[in-house]
């Protein structure tokens, strides 16, 4: 009994000592507006659509994303150009739904839509928080620059067939003998 | 300088004046700037910053909350008591004031020949020079804090709310059993002062360069009457009667603006006082090292006491968690007040002996 007071008092003075050290350690929390944390490269705020690297749209209105999206906040109507090539007629992203779980990103065939770490789109307009098309697109390639999807795939369309990168000519099959 | 009222020079009547708006004012701004404390230290306690907006490092913080408090609705519940509902913040709050008309914060000191007792109710005697305060000071602040319990318990009643009732019935029952405990800790330094003013046993605590505290000698009844002191005025871990999980905000819930405002006063003007009682019954007072010799050292060193043991509380409620109801009805049943008893038989054995 006189050991389990020894050790309570022990118990306590050990959680006093506890707060007083965390007293004198810096403080965890920042002054927001003043002061802003800078976000991981990789971290999953404000959705854009980009280019690739010849300036074209990424986007071919795949509807890959509206489909994968958990919320389903992402909608589109697809269209094609004279060429076959094809591209989103409108596009739009209800930011007010969305919770940024990045699978729309990670579902996107082209790398046309991807995640910034630009976290501050709050407004005091709710339908402010829809942004369509013009608003999503951006002048750059985002995440990888080098990424032309149509030099990879797009047959028939860009290019004739067997025109593309990681792509050898197409075999005549009759040659092919044994 | 010559005039005499009711047998009393005049400087005494201006010396007093003086002295309860200097003592009222020190308490108003340590109330004041107590909540700002306890929110700044907290939160560096839990690796945050604490108020920061208002002013450098949030130093207006708790002018900004007076003023959002003044400038709120004031709500009385259709089903409350009103008559009573609006009288118990006052009881509540003139009590954890007028305790410290007793209180002695500092030695004496001559103004233009006449000398003043840096104690509110007290007088120096120009004849005999002998220093006169209430010789039951310690019984008058008992009555007092006891006195705050009514607020509790009737704002609990008027608001008519099954939440504040609780808080008045655990606020009652908690406060009674602490004052028990906190009264035999007492009882151990008056066996050793042999006087109840609140002076005396101050100067009793003078020897040994400042340091012959009270609480050397009775480190059990000093430990006991700190824990019980915080018990009656409701701080954590014993503040059951407004604890934010179970009862919303126990006895305050209904209550809004100034009355809300006027309960929080008589909180920290309560934690204020008791520091001070404790300050003043076991830590020396405003004795310390040349207190005597310099009398303006007096106010600093007790006032330095009573902030550090303010602090102590903070520290405490930063690190310890609620107790639970039936835990605090048995520390104060089944511990402290065998132990108040079985501390006042040592000391009587040991004083007899001696």
């Amino acid at each position: 009994m006189c050991m389990s007071v020894v050790d309570d008092i022990k118990a306590l003075v050990g959680g006093f000592g506890v707060t007083l050290r965390h007293m004198l350690r810096k403080p965890v929390t920042i002054q927001y507006p003043e002061e802003k944390r800078t976000p991981y490269p990789r971290f999953r705020a404000r959705i854009v659509l980009t280019r690739d690297p010849e300036g074209g749209e990424r986007c071919v209105a795949c509807y890959l994303c509206s489909a994968a999206c958990p919320v389903d906040c992402i909608s589109m109507q697809s269209a094609e150009r004279e060429d076959g090539r094809r591209y989103a007629a409108w596009f739009r992203i209800n930011f007010s739904r969305c919770i940024f779980c990045g699978l729309c990103a990670e579902a996107c065939p082209t790398m046309a839509i991807q995640m910034t770490p630009d976290y501050e789109i709050c407004t005091r307009d709710i339908m402010d928080l829809v942004y369509e098309k013009e608003d999503l697109l951006i002048d750059g390639c985002g995440k990888d620059d080098s990424y032309n999807f149509y030099h990879h795939a797009g047959i028939g369309v860009t290019q004739p067939r067997g025109e593309g990168m990681e792509e050898s000519r197409p075999v005549d099959v009759r040659s092919l003998m044994p | 300088m010559d005039i005499v009222i009711l047998g009393l020079p005049m400087m005494y009547y201006i010396a007093m004046v003086a002295k309860v708006l200097v003592a009222f004012v020190f308490v108003l701004l340590t109330v004041a700037y107590a909540t700002y404390a306890e929110r700044k230290i907290i939160g560096h306690m839990q690796v945050r910053l604490g108020p920061m907006r208002t002013g450098w490092h949030g130093l207006l913080q708790p002018i900004a909350d007076g003023v959002k408090l003044f400038f709120k609705e004031e709500i009385v519940p259709s089903q409350a008591s009103t008559f009573a509902f609006l009288i118990a913040p006052l009881i509540a709050l003139v009590p954890a004031f007028i305790t410290f008309a007793v209180i002695p914060f500092g030695g004496v000191i001559e103004v233009a020949g006449y000398k003043i007792p840096l104690q509110i109710a007290s007088y120096v005697d120009m004849a005999s020079g002998k220093v006169y305060d209430i010789n039951v000071g310690v019984l008058y602040i008992l009555a007092m804090s006891s006195l705050g319990v009514y607020g509790i318990v009737l704002a609990g009643w008027a608001s008519n709310s099954k939440y504040s009732l609780l808080g008045g019935l655990r606020a009652s029952a908690q406060m009674i059993s602490y004052e028990l405990s906190a009264g035999l800790a007492i009882v151990s330094v008056f066996m050793l002062s042999g006087t109840l003013s609140m002076n005396e046993i101050v100067n009793l605590q003078s020897g040994m360069g400042g340091f012959e505290w009270y609480a050397f000698k009775q480190p059990l009844a000093f430990i006991m009457f700190f824990i019980c002191s915080i018990a009656e005025i409701n701080r954590t871990p014993f503040d059951l009667p407004e604890a934010e999980t179970e009862l919303v905000s126990g006895f305050c819930t209904e209550y809004s603006s100034m009355k809300y405002a006027m309960f929080f006063m008589a909180e920290y003007a309560n934690m204020v006082t008791v520091c001070a009682l404790t300050t003043t019954l076991f830590l020396g007072g405003w004795n310390g090292p040349l207190a005597t010799t310099f009398t303006l050292l007096g106010p600093v060193y007790f006032v330095a006491k009573v902030y550090f043991l303010m602090f102590f509380c903070m520290w405490l409620r930063a690190t310890v968690p609620r107790y639970r109801y039936d835990q605090l009805m048995h520390i104060g049943w089944k511990v402290f007040i065998p132990l108040g008893l079985i501390n006042i038989v040592v000391t009587g054995i040991w004083n007899y002996l001696i």
